[in-house]
């Protein structure tokens, strides 16, 4: 194509995009369209499964078998989530080992959350309440995301994100009405997490690379200001129920934008996060290859289980 | 590490309903993918059955084709109820 000429290809994607109508794995695509939402998904299926490890962290000293029970459901749905978003992947004609291994050789991102340690308890509700919180903001409009495996599996999460974010509101509400040193210590992890949540949303628009691109392709329906503003307004009045302090002086209901004011992130820490120089950067990615590579006789054994008896096996 | 085949899944959510596609996944084998399709799409009691079908088995239309496959079906609107004029008063019809 040299330009003047459009590819009617393209042309049709483009319209069938622009009057909100679905584009499914066997339709015809621009490159940069597939490349972008590989690039998304793989990104948004590595931060599911690194996500496991902050809070696996806490499943052994969970302070009850109610909490402990919860806490594993949480951290399953989590394999689960990465599962349906390496699927969605895979309909763009990649596998999700490739993805894996483009992981794990650090060519590939996940959440800058992630590389943030989780040091009490309280961790396990402010991350429930704030960073999957910042998570339903971001996935929610990606419901209606223009690309349909990407699009189904975000239905899907979403729906089970929501659990989620209660339970970690419920367990920073049972601290906040608890003792003293209970309280301080929801208070302390909200302390940690507020920033590093809003840094979810990705830098501001002004330095956004992707946005104008996923926006008129119908991958992203708002953009990252937009979001992390929407998840202020939401979460303030949130923090009033518990009882617990926003960590930012100049937090406030600004009447005449009808939104609330607010400090953003430090941009420059978030690069620093981004480029591997976060807390746990180092420690995420070397747990998730010893893992995969110890592991790896699971699957070896199913493999030759299953060629033992490939012959006549039917399904149950 | 092999690459395990791929599995759609289908999910009957309760009795009276057919199998809807939930997703799919890597398995082994049918046995595994099974198992595997009842943690990954039913643990929130989704399911009463679950179907396992071996992507490469399913045939699919082409979406290039796709005008030219379902257009006779386009101009036979007479298949529809609707397309035919009855009085009013006739009840029950």
């Amino acid at each position: 194509m040299d330009g003047t000429e459009p590819d009617p290809r393209e042309v049709e994607f483009q319209a069938l995009v622009d009057a909100d109508g679905r584009i499914e794995p066997r339709d015809w695509m621009p490159d940069a369209y597939r490349r972008s939402l590989v690039r998304q998904i793989a990104q948004h299926a590595h931060s599911e499964i690194i996500g496991m490890q902050p809070e696996g962290n806490w499943i052994t000293r969970a302070p009850s078998l109610r909490r402990k029970a919860i806490l594993m459901a949480k951290v399953q749905d989590e394999a689960g989530h990465g599962l349906y978003l390496y699927a969605a992947a895979e309909t763009l004609g990649v596998s999700r080992d490739e993805l894996l291994d483009l992981l794990h050789a650090g060519k590939q991102k996940y959440s800058s959350i992630f590389n943030y340690p989780t040091l009490t308890w309280a961790d396990m509700g402010a991350i429930g309440w704030l960073v999957d919180g910042a998570a339903i903001t971001n996935q929610v409009p990606l419901c209606r995301c223009s690309y349909g495996p990407y699009a189904r599996a975000m239905v899907r999460i979403c729906k089970e994100e929501s659990f989620h974010q209660r339970q970690g509101f419920e367990s920073l509400l049972t601290l906040s009405r608890g003792t003293v040193e209970q309280k301080a210590m929801a208070q302390d992890a909200v302390d940690r997490w507020w920033y590093p949540s809003l840094a979810m949303f990705g830098p501001p628009d002004s330095e956004s690379t992707h946005t104008g691109t996923s926006m008129a392709w119908g991958i992203k329906r708002f953009s990252n200001d937009e979001l992390r503003q929407k998840f202020v307004d939401m979460t303030v009045p949130q923090s009033e129920v518990l009882g617990l302090r926003i960590p930012d002086p100049d937090l406030r209901w600004n009447e005449e934008r009808g939104h609330y004011d607010f400090t953003a992130p430090d941009w420059e820490e978030l690069r620093r996060v981004i480029s591997g120089d976060g807390p746990c950067n180092r420690q995420r990615i070397e747990h998730r290859v010893s893992v995969h590579e110890r592991g790896s006789w699971v699957s070896d054994a199913a493999a030759a289980y299953a060629a033992k008896h490939a012959d006549g096996e039917v399904a149950a | 590490m092999t690459a395990e085949p791929l599995w759609e899944v289908f999910v009957r959510s309760r009795r009276g309903l057919s199998h809807i596609h939930a997703g799919s996944l890597h398995a082994p084998d049918a046995a595994m993918a099974l198992r595997n399709a009842r943690d990954v799409y039913t643990r929130r009691q989704e399911g009463v059955s679950i179907w396992v079908v071996p992507s490469s088995s399913i045939t699919a239309s082409s979406p290039d084709e796709k005008d030219a496959f379902f257009d006779p079906a386009g101009d036979k609107v007479y298949r529809h109820p609707t397309f035919y004029d009855i009085p009013d008063e006739v009840r029950h019809l």
